[in-house]
């Protein structure tokens, strides 16, 4: 009988985070990283609702409620600051979000 | 071996995430993001989570993404990104790569997970400590252990709400 191990689930997990991390690192488009940002997270409750269910307890799941919650409140003032960063600046590009550079 | 399915949906899943990081369209990437998040809420209900499952589809993929794709459209921001660094980048990722694969090589070696979890998930019970699926084992912990957290996210959820509130009235074009 085939089944799906606790490594399964983190391997997954550590490759989703990866994959978020990388579109963090080589995008410009803020909205994009942004929503990268939001990838690393969904990947991190997936790992830990993998570890809820091995271990047989409902701490991880609660948490994992607890980080969308989080996570709904921080895209909105998230998303509110990019759009009024974009009324200031005319751009949401990282590239020419170099203020503080020069 | 893994279950099928969880292979089918891991493949989706790394796929839209492989959209949403490599395409130049913001629509797109929106796109493999839903993508990506209902294959998550799909790994959760394989992982006998319902009502996260259920609250990923609705929270995350619905409303959240909305909102994505409500603001990606009002800033118009089409306009496909050129400058980018591949070669850094891709050297950047696969040294990443090196050094994570050396890290679950050990974890795996160490016998560490042996420890954490026996190799399948334990059966379930209808005993409210350990996992359940129904969300009335969410709102019973919720409601007692759990209860000054709840009460934190909504005063955390009405913070944003004046936060957005007040960003987007003060932001002024030039001030």
């Amino acid at each position: 009988m085939e089944h799906t191990t606790l490594a399964h689930h983190l391997l997954l997990a550590g490759l989703l985070f990866t994959a978020g991390l990388a579109g963090v690192i080589i995008r410009r488009n803020l909205l994009v990283v942004y929503m990268c940002l939001e990838l690393m997270l969904a990947a991190a409750t997936l790992a830990l609702v993998a570890f809820s269910r091995f271990n047989n307890t409902m701490d991880g799941a609660i948490l994992v409620f607890f980080v969308i919650t989080v996570a709904a409140a921080e895209v909105a003032v998230g998303l509110a600051l990019i759009v009024a960063l974009y009324r200031r600046t005319g751009t949401v590009s990282s590239d020419q979000l170099n203020t503080l550079c020069d | 071996m893994p279950d099928p399915l969880f292979v089918f949906f891991a493949a989706l899943t790394l796929g839209a995430a492989g959209l949403l990081v490599l395409s130049r369209n913001a629509v797109t990437s929106a796109m493999g993001m839903i993508l990506a998040l209902v294959g998550i809420a799909a790994e959760f209900f394989l992982l006998d989570a319902y009502f996260l499952g259920v609250l990923q589809v609705l929270v995350y993929a619905g409303a959240v993404m909305v909102l994505f794709l409500f603001i990606i459209m009002l800033l118009n921001t089409d306009k496909p990104e050129t400058k980018y660094p591949w070669i850094k980048a891709a050297g950047g990722l696969a040294v990443f790569l090196f050094l994570s694969a050396g890290v679950v090589a050990l974890i795996l070696h160490s016998g560490a997970l042996d420890k954490v979890a026996g190799p399948t998930p334990p059966e379930l019970s209808n005993n409210p400590a350990e996992f359940a699926t129904a969300a009335k084992a969410f709102g019973r912990l919720l409601y007692t252990k759990y209860m000054l957290p709840l009460q934190m996210a909504g005063l955390l959820l009405l913070l944003a709400l004046v936060g957005v509130v007040n960003l987007s009235k003060d932001a002024k074009p030039n001030a």
